[in-house]
């Protein structure tokens, strides 16, 4: 667990950081996010002692970081740099097995380990002789992900790890990192400016706002559907209501028939497997389907986009097992509010 | 030309290895007062102009003016060539200590950031990371202060000492074309080696500087 007690940064003339207070916990990622300026770079770089406070403390597990070893304690925690910052002299290979050559582990050992990283990161081991400046800006970053793993520390710090690469590639990444976490559990603090990433990445998200303030601490669905206040409410968007729909699993959707849909014009090859919506312009594709663990925007997604306003679910050979009508999901959403009307709010 | 060789085959050799040492022992001097004072510079900030200035204030005094004070200064013979190789490294260190703390400054600071966040202490990021990566900057430095040198000594002729410029201060005196004729393309070539050296060798330690304009990958 990584502690805020109190934490105040001041520099000439501005405060970035102003009184924080903050636990947290192992084995979950929890994003700062917050507009320039908030001290979400400065907060986190007071975690391996990059950056000192003026007053109050930091604590990993319960160890004040001011009284170690600056090297020792960072060499412990991995960080992720925006633009990756790679050592241009360095082979890739190289580059990742950083941590562990200053940890005094043999060449080959380092070397080995440093193989089943980028290939663990999604890179082949063709990439590990080259240069950094030979890779483009995604493969750069997966890089520098692999770097910070590398000594296998059970803190990572990542500094706006996935701006710098265009939106496709950071879609990737996104789910390469939710994959990667989700086998490693590592404690991870990382910054953005980019409320949607923090929804999407975070366990917990904390806002900041100006002048190092805590604006609200919470879970991602916490955030969405009670913002503390207006500032919250117009951070994480105005779309919030629909957004919140990404949490809830369609699993209890009422499921009808395929054989409804191919009424309404739903076109399936000889294996069960949907093709296309059969219109009075020709066949239109579908679209895409869902499966049993999606959330329940994508299904309405889904509904609103089919020409019969029909999600099909498929099942793992791909074949559709069922359908979910959009009448259905209104009597759906009205039910769910009747149920957290009924929640006391959290 | 052949004939004036065979016969001041001696007198030349020695004349050129002369050169060489005084040529490039100031080289060898100068880099390595050059290398911390560069840092200095870059380390404190403050230092940085002041110590410029410094350097482009020694490297505008004229090289005879140098060698014929260089003795009062000393204490030094007229004719030691400890003064030619004081004034040159005086030239060097002028020339390097910039070359070092631009190409110090000129590591890109993400850089620098990433590597103290993984654990390097100062001294290690120096030598592991900053100097090899502004290595590019500080040979194209050591390439120009070499040449610079190597033409420089023969100025040193004037005093007495100067390898191989004295074969043009004694063509000169005997009115004998040959000795300047080989003077001039001895020291031509000799520059042209220690070029190419500093060449080589910049290739050989740096090879990843081939692909830093070089194409990218697909994403």
């Amino acid at each position: 667990m990584i502690t805020f007690d109190e934490v105040v940064k001041v520099y000439p003339g501005s405060t970035a950081v102003d009184h924080l207070s903050l636990e947290l916990p192992t084995g979950k990622t929890t994003v700062l996010v917050g507009p320039s300026g908030c001290g979400k770079t400065t907060s986190l770089r007071m975690i391996n002692r990059m950056v000192g406070p003026t007053s109050g403390r930091v604590l990993i597990d319960g160890r004040d970081v001011a009284g170690q070893d600056e090297a020792l304690l960072r060499r412990g925690i991995g960080y992720v740099i925006q633009h990756a910052g790679l050592f241009p002299h360095r082979t890739v290979l190289d580059n990742v097995a950083t941590v562990p050559m200053l940890l005094g582990s043999s060449r080959r050992e380092r070397r080995a380990a440093a193989l089943e990283l980028l290939e663990r990161v999604g890179l082949s081991a063709e990439f590990a002789e080259r240069y950094p400046a030979q890779l483009s800006g995604g493969q750069q970053q997966r890089v520098g992900v692999a770097r910070a793993l590398a000594a296998d520390p059970p803190i990572m710090l990542m500094d706006e790890p996935f701006s710098a690469v265009d939106p496709i590639v950071r879609e990737g990444l996104h789910r390469e990192f939710l994959r990667l976490q989700k086998d490693l559990g590592k404690t991870i603090v990382m910054v953005t400016h980019d409320i949607d990433e923090a929804i999407k990445l975070g366990d917990l998200v904390a806002i900041l706002r100006q002048g190092g303030h805590l604006a609200q601490f919470g879970t991602p669905r916490e955030l969405l559907e009670h913002p503390v206040d207006e500032f919250v409410a117009e951070f994480v968007g105005r779309d919030r209501g629909l957004r919140s729909l990404s949490f809830d699993a369609a699993d209890d959707l009422p499921v009808r028939p395929v054989t409804e849909a191919v009424g309404a014009g739903l076109v399936l090859d000889e294996a069960g497997r949907p093709t296309g919506w059969q219109t009075a312009a020709g066949l239109e594709a579908t679209g895409g389907t869902f499966r049993t663990g999606d959330s329940l925007r994508l299904v309405i997604d889904l509904a609103i986009g089919s020409p019969a306003g029909i999600a099909v679910r498929v099942g793992p050979d791909g074949a559709a097992d069922g359908i979910v009508h959009h009448h259905d999901l209104v009597d759906h959403l009205a039910a769910r509010r009747g149920r957290r009307a009924a929640e006391p709010s959290a | 030309m052949i004939t004036y060789l065979s016969n001041n085959g001696d007198t030349v050799l020695a004349a050129l290895r002369q050169h060489i040492v005084l040529a490039l022992l100031p080289v060898l001097i100068g880099f390595l007062v050059a290398l911390p004072a560069g840092y200095l510079g870059v380390r404190y900030p403050w230092l940085y102009h002041p110590l410029i200035n410094t350097c482009g204030v020694l490297y505008s005094i004229p090289s005879l003016a140098l060698f014929v004070f260089l003795p009062v200064i000393l204490g030094t013979k007229i004719l030691s060539p400890l003064n030619i190789v004081v004034a040159l490294t005086v030239y060097t260190v002028a020339l390097l200590t910039r070359t070092v703390a631009d190409g110090l400054r000129s590591v890109d600071e993400l850089v620098v950031q990433s590597a103290t966040a993984m654990g390097y202490r100062r001294f290690r990021r120096l030598v592991d990371v900053q100097l090899p990566v502004a290595l590019p900057v500080i040979l194209a430095g050591l390439r120009v202060a070499t040449v610079a040198n190597i033409s420089l000594v023969s100025v040193g002729a004037l005093i007495g000492v100067g390898g191989l410029g004295q074969l043009f201060t004694r063509g000169f005196q005997l009115f004998y074309i040959q000795p300047i004729l080989v003077g001039i393309i001895l020291s031509v070539l000799l520059a042209a080696v220690a070029d190419l050296a500093i060449v080589l060798i910049q290739r050989a330690v740096t090879p990843w500087t081939r692909f830093q304009t070089g194409e990218r990958g697909p994403a």
